[in-house]
């Protein structure tokens, strides 16, 4: 357990390293010197070599990536360059927003994905595993940002079923809840669809297992032998593919957190990829990563936590 | 009432496969005298686990019966639906399957899982507990209360056969079916869980099903000793008749391969040259005619009578006929 926890945080250290190193390369291919864009087009060279010097854009590449490590060490992610606010004060601000909309998205997925999974397994080859299986892989082939502004389209503008725009007042629950709706449903559907064909598929299999036959031999209740048998090893594959999905969940929700203009770490990164605010864009990029590598650790967590096979191999 | 827990009369089963129908028992008549012992022999592939799965109706997606009856308590199993079929499993009639690694659940615990299977008695969970404990004590598994919070892959497979036991005979059941229960164990075991089902069986009154290939442990354990060979029964009768005069060329080599008695027990599956014949496209006349050492001109076409060669004594051979 104690090595997998080292193994998995050494692990992690290195993904982050790699992708900050990536983006400092990828920034540095992107024309459009940030001093520039900051000061507008009237400023003097002087001017704009000072801010250069101040954004630290003058140094070497790779004494930049080391200095931004430096600092990161000290929980220092620079100063965003137009207000002038700590990184860490405006990425840690938006975080909670992006960190609502992905869970409220799996929570909704889960919720009909792997009861209707459990379902289309149980009557299979019926209608309605058919219509099951048709519908859901068009969820699952429906990008994000499609259903995002189809369904802004239509419950926001045509129907005014939902707010189109925002995440909702501050403290106010209720609204903030409604404005996640469409969000989360954009994000959402092709899980859906996704998760109802894997625990079809990895239900179907369980149900054919030895144990299965055994429970079914001493009369236990189908309720019993099903939800409580054999679900809990159907959905093992379930929650790694969630885990493992945790980076197309994340961009999914950039694009839906720019459709919908809500507040959140997409809209974040896209805001500052426009003001090329480089600072900011690192910081997000940065924190995506970790979520990402969180994630999946914590799917590896959670599945040891339902099957004790895994647990004594940690 | 019949003398009989449980009457098999006529039956088949195929399953349906590319090639076409495999027909995996055919005609099999069998019958299990109330508070008796009967041993099923037969090598791999026979239609062992067949039988076992029909007899709980618990056959596999692919099967069918075009004939037969299955006759529990005076009831034709057959017949029954599912409710009234689930209320039989684990009450009046238990099953130890073959293959103990699989056959429990992997994310329960021992102890959840043999207090689950008891949910038809009135008891506390406590009492559902204590009940499991004293039949894994029963079996042999040393400091059970402990062991009652892990889950199967903690167990070595002869632990988990054990624990299979331990589960069917928790039922208390009326007939109890064995499929090949002692294979994951050692000799000293075996012998072990052989009285232990001696004992159940005079203490609870119940009948037993077993199967094994393992002539040493059918001859300890069995009343009545039928042999299958490729999904027919070929011998029938006391094990007494059966293993000291065997009538049919298939017994005699079973026990040529396997003349151990039961506290040497031989490691191997019993070996016999040739193989089962092809049940999609069955040959005509005798199902053995292709290993049998004594093979005659009728066998190739004609199909052996179902003939008594003494008292309780049944073979369909064609030369006991002559
Ligand atoms: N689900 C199935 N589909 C097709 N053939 C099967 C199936 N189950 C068993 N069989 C075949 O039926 C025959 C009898 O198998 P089985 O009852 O398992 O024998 P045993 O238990 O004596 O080894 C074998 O030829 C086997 O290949
Ligand atoms: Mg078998």
């Amino acid at each position: 357990m104690l090595l997998y926890l080292i193994k998995r945080v050494t692990l992690g250290v290195v993904i982050v390293m790699l992708a900050v190193t990536l983006l400092f390369c990828m920034i540095h291919l992107v024309p459009g010197d940030p001093a520039r864009i900051l000061l507008g087009p009237r400023a003097t060279p002087e001017l704009i070599a000072s801010m250069s010097a101040r954004m630290g854009l003058d140094l070497p590449m790779p004494v930049q990536v080391l200095r931004f490590f430096a600092n990161l060490l000290r929980g220092d992610l620079g100063m965003d360059i137009i207000t002038n606010r700590p990184v860490t004060e405006i990425v840690f601000g938006q975080l909670p927003y992006t960190l609502w909309l992905i869970f409220t998205a799996i929570v909704f997925a889960a919720l009909i994905g792997i009861p209707l999974g459990c379902y289309s397994a149980l009557h299979r080859n019926t209608l309605a595993d058919r219509i099951t299986g048709v519908v859901s892989v068009a969820c699952i082939t429906a990008p994000a940002f499609v259903v995002a502004l189809c369904s802004l389209l239509l419950f926001a503008v045509t129907l005014q079923w939902f707010p189109a725009v925002g995440a909702g007042t501050r403290g106010d629950v209720a609204d903030q809840a409604v404005h996640l709706v469409l969000p989360a449903f954009a994000i959402g559907l092709s899980w859906i669809g996704y998760l109802a064909r894997l625990v079809r598929a990895s239900m179907l299999e369980v149900m054919g297992e030895n144990h299965i036959r055994t429970a079914r031999a001493y009369g236990l209740p189908e309720r019993v032998v099903v939800y409580r048998y054999a679900l809990k090893l159907a959905v093992l594959p379930t929650v790694t593919v969630i885990g493992v999905g945790m980076g197309f969940l994340l961009s999914a929700a950039l694009f839906t957190e720019i459709v919908f203009a809500r507040p959140g770490i997409g809209k974040l990164i896209y805001d500052s990829i426009v003001t090329r605010n480089y600072p900011v864009v690192m910081g997000s990029v940065l924190i995506s990563t970790v979520l990402f590598v969180i994630s999946t650790t914590v799917s590896d967590l959670v599945n040891a936590w339902l099957d004790p096979r895994i647990r004594t191999s940690l | 009432m019949s003398s009989d827990v449980l009457t098999v009369t006529d039956l088949s089963v195929h399953y349906r496969t590319d090639h076409g129908a495999l027909q995996a028992l055919r005609h099999v008549n069998l019958d299990v005298p109330r508070g008796s012992i009967v041993g099923v022999v037969g090598e791999s592939g026979c239609g062992k686990s067949t039988l076992i799965a029909s007899i709980i109706r618990l056959l596999a997606g692919n099967a069918f019966i075009p004939n037969g009856r299955i006759e529990f308590e005076s009831r034709n199993l057959l017949d029954l639906d599912e409710a009234a079929m689930r209320d039989l499993r684990g009450n009046r009639m238990s099953v130890v399957f073959q293959d103990p690694m699989s056959t429990l659940n992997p994310v329960l615990t021992i102890g959840r899982q043999m207090t689950d299977i008891q949910y038809r008695r009135n008891a506390s969970r406590a009492d559902k507990q204590r009940r499991a404990v004293e039949m894994l004590a029963r079996v042999g598994i040393s400091d059970p209360a402990s062991r009652l919070g892990q889950f199967p892959h903690e167990f070595s497979g002869g632990m988990q056969q054990r624990i299979s036991i331990a589960m069917a005979l928790q039922a208390e059941p009326a007939l109890l079916i064995a499929d090949e229960p002692t294979t994951a164990l050692d000799a000293t075991l075996e012998v072990q869980i052989i009285h232990l089902l001696k004992d159940l069986q005079t203490n609870i009154g119940c009948s037993i099903l077993f199967i094994s290939h393992h002539l040493g442990v059918i001859a300890e354990l069995c009343d009545y000793v039928v042999v299958m060979y490729a999904g027919e029964i070929v011998e029938e009768g006391t094990a007494r008749d059966v293993f000291h005069r065997p009538a049919h060329p298939y017994t005699e080599k079973l026990l040529q391969c396997d003349p151990a008695g039961i506290a040497a027990k031989s490691r191997s599956l019993p070996t016999i040259p040739g193989e089962i014949p092809d049940l999609v496209e069955l040959p005509a006349g005798c199902i053995f005619k292709n290993r049998c050492g004594y093979v005659m001109e009728r066998c190739d076409n004609v199909v052996p009578a179902w003939t008594e060669s003494a008292g309780t004594h049944f073979v369909s051979c064609h030369r006991t006929q002559t």
